[in-house]
């Protein structure tokens, strides 16, 4: 960034769990350093002294599920220089995302006592569906490290070097034996965009596809080999596109394509 | 004199052929026990090798770092097919009844990540370091024919032409090779239709070649290096007898004859080049997943990309060279766009690169039958397959045309 002052930052928390700010916090190490080069103007999780917009950098979790969020997401929006989403939830949705798949006021009828109270909408959305998003980083939670890089991209004026290939790039150059091929585990990898070092697999569990679909993702493929080699019925097929991106585009396709009626 | 001389000379190769234990050379073939490939496995750590070899890894056959025979897959065999490995463990007390692994020499040669340079800002001023490997030199243990012209195929991309890699030549150099000639196959295997294997014939220190019986565990030891002959010199092996070296011909035999799977190169070449807008590469996108694990398993995949980054102050920045794939769409991203955006375009620049393009580029095939890209990919898309089918549709469109113009 080219000003000498120090850049300010602003984290702003739609539907969401906490977790992707909570890595931003998680940096210990490198806090110091973040504090050092970014001045955290409104970051409520961190520290009640805010300061007013606008801001060079908003960092936006959670995705769109009532009507004040999908008019607050455009004030953000306004003060905002870069306004990057982080997290499943701002990129795709999140995991709140299975009510698109629902009847929500099914759902409000039987958890509330009084759900006339309950405003909500009836999809859950990501934050480019409402307003333009510059940067999206991938993720349930966000990689620390991700969020580091692509914060020291922002204030040095660079590209990011976040890669949208597959977890199995990931794997391969950590020497991991591909576990469906030799396990026959089921795994997303393939169809996964990278990020997460693939913490999964490293540890001889399926990729679930908390990062979402990878650039140019072929599920489908993917699905016709788990169901032949390693018996996954179609039911498990459609939960297991059904998770933190279970709306993102190829996913969402993917899983209404194993549905029985 | 002449004839005093050629006495002299005979008397003296006699008494050379008779001693076994010193004034050996290249091609002189032992027989050993599993004592003594043990010994040869001190004798390198003695010369501060550490010693790579294949050893039982989250169910698979990997290199990783071995210390003696002990951490070999002792009576491990495997299976493979298009998209599945398995290893299974048997009775047996063989150290090398398995092909290739999950992982090849790659790594050790060409890592895949590897910072280049560091750079630091200084009172206006910038000063660049560049970063040389601190390398402790490698003996590769069980290294089978393919493998071994794999890296004799990285040694012509990387070392011999007009860009030469430092730090791949800086590996290669301390490299010491303990190949091992297959004593099986598994169903992917097509190292016959590509020259390379299933024995060793060059580019290795010392050869074993496993002779297995119901009462005998015996290696036939051959020395291809005057560094494989400076290891085994003072061993004091005995020399393989006849039997025992047509015993190992016959274990080179049976592997050869046991593999069935071909790629038939005839004109394969001029085929792939030919068939750039083939409908067939449509059929293979909806397969390929393009998550580039072919190319992550082969051993002759070089690619890689250079990334640049800087800490949060932008005091240092760094470069890192890192794998990269051809079937990632930033790999052929130009001003623009990426140029190859669907499945099927990566998959036909990936194959036609290592059987048609590479020949041109480097004068050798960039395959070497190793059969990797088969097991090791999730949906078993097979090379010699498609190979095949585009040869056979190729064939007869063009009878097809043929027939019109009669």
């Amino acid at each position: 960034m080219p000003s000498l002052k120090k850049p300010t930052l602003a984290v702003w928390k739609f539907a969401s769990c906490d977790g992707c700010q909570l890595s931003l916090l998680d940096c210990e190490d490198e806090l110091l350093a973040v504090a050092d080069a970014v001045q955290i103007a409104n970051f409520p999780e961190a520290s009640r002294a805010v300061q007013k917009g606008p801001y060079d950098i908003s960092l936006v979790e959670g995705s769109i599920t009532t009507p004040h969020d999908a008019e607050r997401i455009h004030k953000v929006r306004r003060s905002s220089r870069y306004l990057i989403s982080i997290g499943s939830c701002s990129t795709a949705g999140g995991i709140q995302g299975l009510r698109n798949f629902a009847n929500v006021k099914a759902f409000t009828n039987t958890v509330y006592a009084h759900p006339e109270y309950i405003s909500t909408l009836k999809k859950s959305t990501p934050i480019s569906d409402h307003v333009q998003v510059d940067y999206e980083l991938r993720g349930c939670p966000v990689n620390k490290y991700q969020l580091l890089e692509l914060l020291s991209a922002l204030i040095n004026n660079r590209k990011p070097v976040i890669s949208a290939h597959s977890v199995c790039l990931e794997c391969k150059m950590k020497g991991n034996p591909c576990i469906m091929v030799a396990h026959g585990t089921p795994c997303l990898g393939p169809v996964t965009h990278a990020g997460c070092d693939a913490l999964c697999p490293s540890y001889n569990r399926g990729c679930f596809g908390c990062y979402g679909p990878k650039e140019t993702a072929e599920p489908a493929s993917l699905s016709r080999r788990m169901a032949e080699f390693h018996n996954v019925r179609k039911p498990e097929l459609v939960h297991l596109y059904r998770s933190y991106n279970a709306v993102a585009d190829e996913f969402k396709k993917e899983s209404e394509s194993h549905e029985t009626d | 004199m002449g004839t005093t001389n050629k006495a002299l000379e005979k008397k003296i190769n006699k008494k050379i052929s008779k001693s076994v234990t010193s004034d050996f050379q290249i091609g002189d073939n032992f027989c050993i026990d599993i004592k003594e490939l043990d010994s040869i496995f001190t004798a390198l750590k003695e010369k501060s090798f550490d010693l790579i070899g294949p050893t039982v890894k989250e169910q698979t056959i990997a290199f990783d770092q071995i210390e003696s025979v002990k951490d070999l897959p002792e009576g491990y065999t495997d299976e493979q097919s298009p998209g599945i490995y398995r290893v299974k463990k048997t009775d047996s007390k063989t150290l090398f009844n398995f092909t290739t692994g999950s992982n090849s020499l790659k790594k050790y040669l060409y890592p895949p990540h590897h910072t280049l340079w560091t750079a630091s800002r200084n009172k206006g001023n910038f000063t660049v370091k560049e970063n040389i490997p601190n390398l402790k030199p490698l003996a590769i243990i069980g290294l089978r024919a393919c493998d071994l012209k794999a890296m004799f195929v990285q040694d012509r991309v990387l070392t011999q032409g007009e860009y030469k890699d430092s730090y791949y030549q800086l590996r290669r150099n301390s490299l010491f090779i303990v190949a091992v000639n297959c004593s099986r196959s598994v169903s992917t295997c097509f190292c016959t239709s590509m020259g390379s294997g299933p024995s060793v014939t060059n580019d290795f220190d010392l050869a074993l070649t496993e002779l297995i019986t119901n009462t005998t565990h015996k290696f036939r030891l051959e020395v291809g290096s005057d560094k494989g002959l400076d290891v085994v010199k003072n061993l004091k092996f005995k020399a393989a007898t006849n039997k025992e070296l047509n015993d190992a011909k016959e274990v080179i035999k049976k592997t050869t004859n046991s593999i069935t799977r071909q790629l038939d190169l005839h004109h394969l070449d001029v085929i792939l080049k030919g068939s750039h807008d083939h409908k067939i590469w449509d059929e293979i996108g909806k397969e390929c997943l393009n998550c580039g694990n072919c190319t992550m398993a082969c051993p002759t995949c070089f690619c890689h990309t250079l990334e640049d980054t800087t800490d949060l102050t932008g005091s240092t920045a760094q470069r890192t060279r890192r794998w990269d794939s051809c079937f990632t769409i930033e790999f052929s991203y130009l001003h623009g766009g990426s140029v190859r955006t669907s499945s099927g375009a990566r998959y036909r620049h990936w194959m036609t690169h290592k059987l048609a393009t590479w020949i041109e580029q480097f004068d050798m095939s960039g395959c070497v039958g190793c059969g990797r890209c088969i097991t090791w990919c999730p949906v078993g898309i097979d090379i010699t397959e498609v190979a095949q089918t585009l040869r056979q549709t190729v064939l007869d469109e063009a009878h097809a045309v043929a027939w019109e113009e009669i």
